[in-house]
């Protein structure tokens, strides 16, 4: 087994041990990189010479004795959407093609302090708004699993870069699914927090009340790991949430007794791919099999969640992305000669198709004559999804359902078409509307050998749960160690 | 809720916007938002009388930390990423027109 096939778990323990050093790992992270990312397309920026170094430093420290964090030597890959200093953070914008962050995010500076190595940035959507990976404004990400085939999105990259063993962890951001639909399309496994559980610091807004930083790894032990690092308490985000720091890696093998599933009837219903529904049915059996009970529960407004979402979401991001400017960063048009045609032309030029329709709808929502039809009466249906979660979680305690309707649709297959876009995101976006913690893990394979994911949703902050729940279903399945098998392999 | 979207709604929302739109993405805008517009209106079935509205699904209020002075972001760093800058302002095209 080489380096770049090895868990989480394998290399902290082969770290530990001195059977290899964190210089060793990086460099065959980057000789991954080099074979495989012209076809893949996982990354925007790779810091050769700032990983090595720092590979080098905390071998330095291992060796000396020194205190270590509990990532120390790993190499980590970092959505384009978190800012890091001394690297690009371009959010795949041409907006934001020169940015170099003056700081570093509340959870890049979490990774250094574990003594992570942080290799490069990560492909995505556009200011995270899509559901491919085709919205970057540089290059298509593929996915590693057949490269016609789109990786999923936002998070497209740090998903592929996981699946294609570049790296063994990654970060992204989930504002509808952006962290799961890919770590599902991907067959990796990806998680999004509760809000307010990772600090959002110099993460680039797109939409405040929804965004969340989360974890990607092979397994469900690599992700607990990463979490226990990312998560806790900062006040430079007025939203996050001063809770305790469970210690997810201590307790993520211990099954729950007597584990209470609830299953949505009608999400296995129309418009639901035969193999998805055939690979999450088999995953309720493995539970059933491993002592759950799988209960029906009712979520009656879930079939407004994307109605809801895409009023919610544009609106946000309307605001958020008013700062692109052309003044304090960014691109400027500079055949302007006056203030407001140059921030119209420096936007209109700046900004992608998927970037101006959201700006274009959120405006539209919010603008007088509208706010109440359309942003007032989204947020309040908005209450009544959060009430459905409350209720159906006083019985169950974890929801499972599909991640996405399909396996990865074909690169092409949906972009000309935003509405059906949007409506592949159907159940993810409740967790984020919800503001609760979810989870992809990988759970089969379709009939085209491309990867299924069952997503897991719990109460705000049950993440443990959450993790243990999803450890159970895979110490009973081998679906988490199936590989992409790449070109160059 | 929804009348059908006009090229001008577009156009005028575009404006509020500040976004610069070539003819043809008034086009395509027009017809793709209008028909995601139709879509949204599925929200009118749902009854929301007497429901407030949920803006934070994890409500924070009144968040209060010391009053302790801490460097701000060093000029130089926060004029590092501008486009037109002369090492102490922001540099921007005129506002006023002329006389």
């Amino acid at each position: 087994m080489s380096l770049t096939d090895a868990t989480v778990t394998t290399l902290l323990a082969k770290l530990q041990s001195g059977e290899t050093s964190s210089t060793e790992v990086t460099e065959a992270c980057l000789a991954r990189i080099d074979s495989q990312d012209t076809d893949v397309g996982a990354f925007l920026h790779v810091d050769r010479e700032g990983a090595l170094l720092r590979a080098t430093q905390v071998d330095e420290k291992r060796k000396n004795g020194e205190p270590i964090g509990p990532l120390a030597g790993l190499p980590v890959a970092v959505k384009d959407v978190v800012c890091t200093t001394g690297m690009p953070t371009t959010c795949a914008s041409r907006m934001l093609e020169t940015f170099q962050p003056p700081y570093d995010a509340g959870a890049t500076e979490r990774l250094l302090a574990a003594d992570a190595v942080i290799v490069g940035k990560t492909n995505l959507d556009e200011f995270a708004m899509g559901s491919s990976n085709e919205n970057s404004a540089y290059h298509v990400t593929r996915n590693p699993w057949d490269l016609t085939r789109s990786p999923g999105g936002s998070s497209g990259g740090s998903a592929a870069a996981v699946a294609a063993q570049m790296v063994p962890l990654s970060i992204g951001s989930d504002t509808g699914g952006s962290i799961r639909q890919p770590a599902a399309f991907c067959g990796v496994v990806g998680l999004k927090p509760t809000y307010g559980r990772v600090s959002r610091y110099g993460l680039v807004a797109y939409a405040s009340s929804l965004d969340q930083i989360g974890p990607f790894a092979t397994d469900v032990t690599g992700v607990a790991t990463l979490l226990e690092v990312l998560a806790g308490y900062d006040q430079r985000d007025s939203t996050c949430i001063d809770a305790d720091v469970p210690k997810y890696r201590e307790t993520v093998d211990k099954p729950i007794d007597g584990l209470r599933i609830g299953v949505v009837p009608e999400h296995f219903e129309e418009g639901l791919h035969p193999d998805v529904n055939k690979a999450i049915r088999n995953a309720l059996d493995v539970y059933k099999a491993a002592g759950a009970s799988i209960v029906d529960i009712e979520l009656p407004h879930s079939k407004y969640v994307v109605a809801v979402y895409y009023l919610v979401a544009p609106s946000e991001a309307s605001g958020n992305l008013a700062r692109y400017d052309g003044v304090h960063y960014g691109y400027r048009a500079e055949e302007a000669q006056n203030l407001i045609p140059m921030y119209s032309a420096s936007r209109g030029q700046g900004f992608g198709d998927e970037v101006k329709r959201r700006i274009m709808l959120g405006t539209y929502a919010l603008s007088s004559g509208y706010y109440d039809a359309y942003y007032l009466k989204a947020l309040k249906v908005r209450r009544l999804i959060r009430q459905d979660f409350d209720t159906a979680f006083a019985d169950v305690d974890v929801i499972a359902s599909p991640v996405a309707p399909t396996p990865a649709f074909k690169l092409g297959e949906l972009i000309d078409n935003p509405l059906e876009m949007y409506l592949s995101d159907i159940y993810t976006l409740g967790a984020n509307l919800a503001g609760i913690p979810g989870i992809s893990i990988p759970a089969g394979l379709s009939d085209d050998g491309l990867p299924i994911g069952l997503q897991l949703l719990a109460r705000p902050f049950e993440e443990e749960r959450l993790l243990r729940a999803a450890r159970m279903f895979e110490s009973a399945t081998d679906w988490h160690t199936k590989r992409a098998v790449l070109n160059h392999d | 809720m929804t009348a059908s979207l006009s090229r001008e709604d577009v156009s005028a929302v575009a404006v509020l916007a500040r976004l610069q739109l070539s003819p043809e993405e008034v086009d395509v805008f027009t017809s793709q938002l209008g028909q995601i517009l139709e879509y949204v209106d599925i929200l009118n079935e749902v009854d929301t009388t007497d429901i407030e509205p949920l803006a934070h699904p994890i409500p924070v209020t009144n968040v209060f930390r010391d009053d302790i002075v801490t460097p701000s972001l060093p000029r130089e760093a926060a004029l590092s990423n501008a486009p037109n800058t002369d090492g102490k302002y922001f540099f921007v095209p005129q506002i006023l027109e002329e006389q």
